[in-house]
């Protein structure tokens, strides 16, 4: 039995290390607007559910004075908890232990709850505040990065890997969250690059600040690094439980099932689309006016916009959504939204979600910049992951569908499930503008009124081949229903795919084009 | 959904124009995002402006205005990344103009040299 004296003891313990970095750093972690490490634990996760590991974890340093230094935690907090009630795996570095600088314990306490992620099948969350490398342990620091990025991997595809950047996350420290599912960044707080601002302008001369290099707006607008975007830590961790709750526990696990309910009648779907393809609307509204309950939860808001993905429900299931979006560059397919999908189809697939594809799109991006950027590679993901996906996969073909992009939006080619089309989509090589002016050059050129001519011949194309029927005719789309009709055949091609089964001819992995 | 409330709040503060853009001859109307509007326009490179490749130091100029050069010959030397920097000649010519001094520190695209 314990004496009272050693329980006394275990107290005493428990409230040194829950201190973190003291009084001192923790009002400095204060001014910085950041919560501490324990306070986010206990926000994000259920109240009560957080079961501390790890938490007389001491370094073994020796050099440069660290033999004298003690680390409450090594600078991380490590842990399981539930969310929804459902159980995770979360670490949290400790910006006020040696600014969670990144040591051989640290990483070994943050690989122990991977590795238990992993092996009981549940979510692992990485809550990322820190300076970087622990220097005065050396390599042996990097081998902690190291050994944290091969479980990334190793897990990646079997449990959802949620990274969360609540402060500095720079250099090699940046590869563990760019190798997990999802990103969440906040506002003034997550700052991400390999190399910092002070390099920079020493070695090349750019003057740039931190926010400016690598601040949440540029990692959820111009790279793509983040997929979601908070204003404050706790809008953050709003946004981790709503996505969660989509989520299957592991790639053998499906979605909590959710409400059944009926759209809102906001959203009627039979006035969203303007008939003319050249006017805009905003296809997140087609997606709501399907969905369970209107409901729609976009990913990567911000970043190549012409795509929009997120997940809605159907029936109380979870579905993934990937659809041109007429609103933004009229909805082209180019290297960043190609990245964007091709990537999301993945996820998709690893997790046994199903996925529906609203196609409206003029083709590819034109420009220099564009083919330079390699937008042949990039565009390949999107066919490569479509093609690859056995996961139950439906297309409605809302207006446009030309050219490559009628095949890279899961085209029945591609092996999509069911095809569907609205009375007004239009399948062809091209559109009827440029069709026209390619097939009746000469009649154009030659004509008295060239004008005239090219409308007519327009006109000509759009009645031969501009409507769906061509391609229905050959069995490429299985069924042409009017717009109100959408939903009710979505839930009937969900339905039927329950039992889908297909086989891939046996490999070790592909090469896809990343 | 919060997602849905936040993404109209955000939207009404600065709700981007509609603009045009051609794809396949036809003119669709639609936003053009930030990105794409700061894109690079390709401009076809001039060999006879020579401009710095990367930023860096003027650490040493050889050339002379008015000098005859070969394709080949070393110009000056571009200290970057801690590497000396050969920078050699594209074309036989002339040295018209030099734009740079020795100890000048140059930021990427700088015009460097003119050659006729």
């Amino acid at each position: 039995m314990s004496t009272d004296k050693k329980v006394q003891e275990l107290k005493k313990r428990r409230e040194e290390v829950q201190q973190g970095g003291g009084e001192k750093a923790i009002q400095k972690q204060v001014a910085m607007g950041k919560l501490t490490a324990r306070e986010r634990i206990i926000k994000l996760l259920d109240e009560g559910s957080f079961n501390e590991y790890d938490m007389f974890v001491e370094h073994e340093a020796r050099d440069f004075g660290m033999d004298r230094k003690k680390l409450h935690g090594d600078g991380v907090i490590t842990g399981t908890g539930a969310i929804g009630g459902r159980p995770v795996c979360i670490y949290a570095q400790d910006f006020t232990v040696a600014g969670g600088s990144l040591g051989f314990m640290h990483a070994r306490k943050i690989t122990k709850i991977m590795d238990h992620s992993l092996k009981m099948r549940m979510p692992l969350i990485g809550i990322n505040d820190s300076g970087g490398a622990r220097i005065q342990e050396g390599v042996n620091s990097l081998a902690g990065y190291g050994e944290i990025f091969f479980r990334n991997t190793l897990a990646s595809g079997v449990i959802p890997q949620i990274s969360v950047i609540l402060g500095p996350c720079a250099g090699g420290a940046v590869y563990s969250p760019a190798l997990t599912d999802f990103v969440f960044v906040v506002d003034n707080i997550s700052k991400m690059f390999i190399t910092g601002p002070e390099v920079i302008k020493t070695v090349l001369g750019e003057d740039i600040s931190m926010e400016e290099l690598g601040g949440a707006r540029v990692h959820s607008e111009i790279t793509g690094n983040a997929h979601f975007f908070a204003e404050s830590e706790d809008e953050c961790f709003d946004q981790i439980k709503s996505l969660l709750s989509y989520l299957p526990w592991s790639n053998t696990d499906v979605p909590a099932m959710k409400e059944v309910l009926e759209p809102l009648e906001d959203y009627n779907i039979s006035e969203i689309v303007p008939t003319d393809k050249r006017q805009p609307y905003d296809v997140r509204n087609v997606i709501r006016a399907v969905t369970d309950g209107s409901d729609f939860f976009e990913i990567q808001e911000s970043w190549a916009a012409n795509m929009v993905i997120g997940f809605g429900t159907m029936n109380g299931r979870t579905v993934g959504f990937v659809a041109n979006q007429p609103l933004v560059l009229a909805g082209v397919l180019d290297v960043d939204s190609s990245c964007k999908a091709g990537r999301f189809i993945r996820y998709c697939d690893a997790f046994n979600i199903p996925i529906i594809t609203l196609v409206d799109l003029p083709g590819y991006l034109p420009g220099v910049d564009q083919e330079h950027a390699g937008v042949i590679r990039h565009g390949a993901k999107v066919l490569y992951a479509y093609s690859e996906a056995t996961v139950p996969k439906i297309t409605v073909i809302i207006r446009k569908a030309y050219g490559g992009g009628y095949i890279a939006m899961n085209s029945r080619h591609l092996r999509a499930d069911f095809v569907l089309a609205w009375p007004d989509a239009e399948v062809a090589v091209m559109g009827p503008e440029g069709a026209a002016n390619i097939i009746f050059r000469k009649e154009i050129a030659t004509a008295e009124d060239p004008d005239k001519m090219r409308a007519q011949k327009v006109q000509e194309y759009k009645e031969k081949f501009a409507n769906p029927y061509v391609a229905a005719a050959k069995g490429y789309i299985d069924s042409v229903i009017e717009p109100w009709e959408t939903r009710k055949s979505l839930l009937h091609a969900l339905d039927v795919s329950g039992g889908k089964s297909v086989g891939m001819p046996l490999k070790k992995h592909g090469i896809p084009p990343f | 959904m919060s997602n849905k409330e936040k993404s109209s709040k955000k939207s009404s503060s600065s709700e981007p124009r509609l603009e045009s853009l051609e794809i396949g001859s036809a003119l669709y109307t639609t936003r053009l995002t930030t990105k794409f509007k700061n894109r690079q326009i390709w401009k076809k490179p001039d060999e006879k402006r020579i401009v710095a490749v990367i930023p860096g130091n003027i650490q040493k100029i050889m050339a002379k205005e008015g000098d005859e050069v070969s394709a080949g010959t070393p110009l000056l030397i571009l200290e970057a990344m801690k590497m000396r920097n050969e920078i050699l000649s594209p074309v036989n010519g002339v040295v018209l103009k030099i734009h740079v001094s020795e100890g000048e520190m140059v930021s990427k695209s700088h015009l460097i040299i003119e050659m006729g």
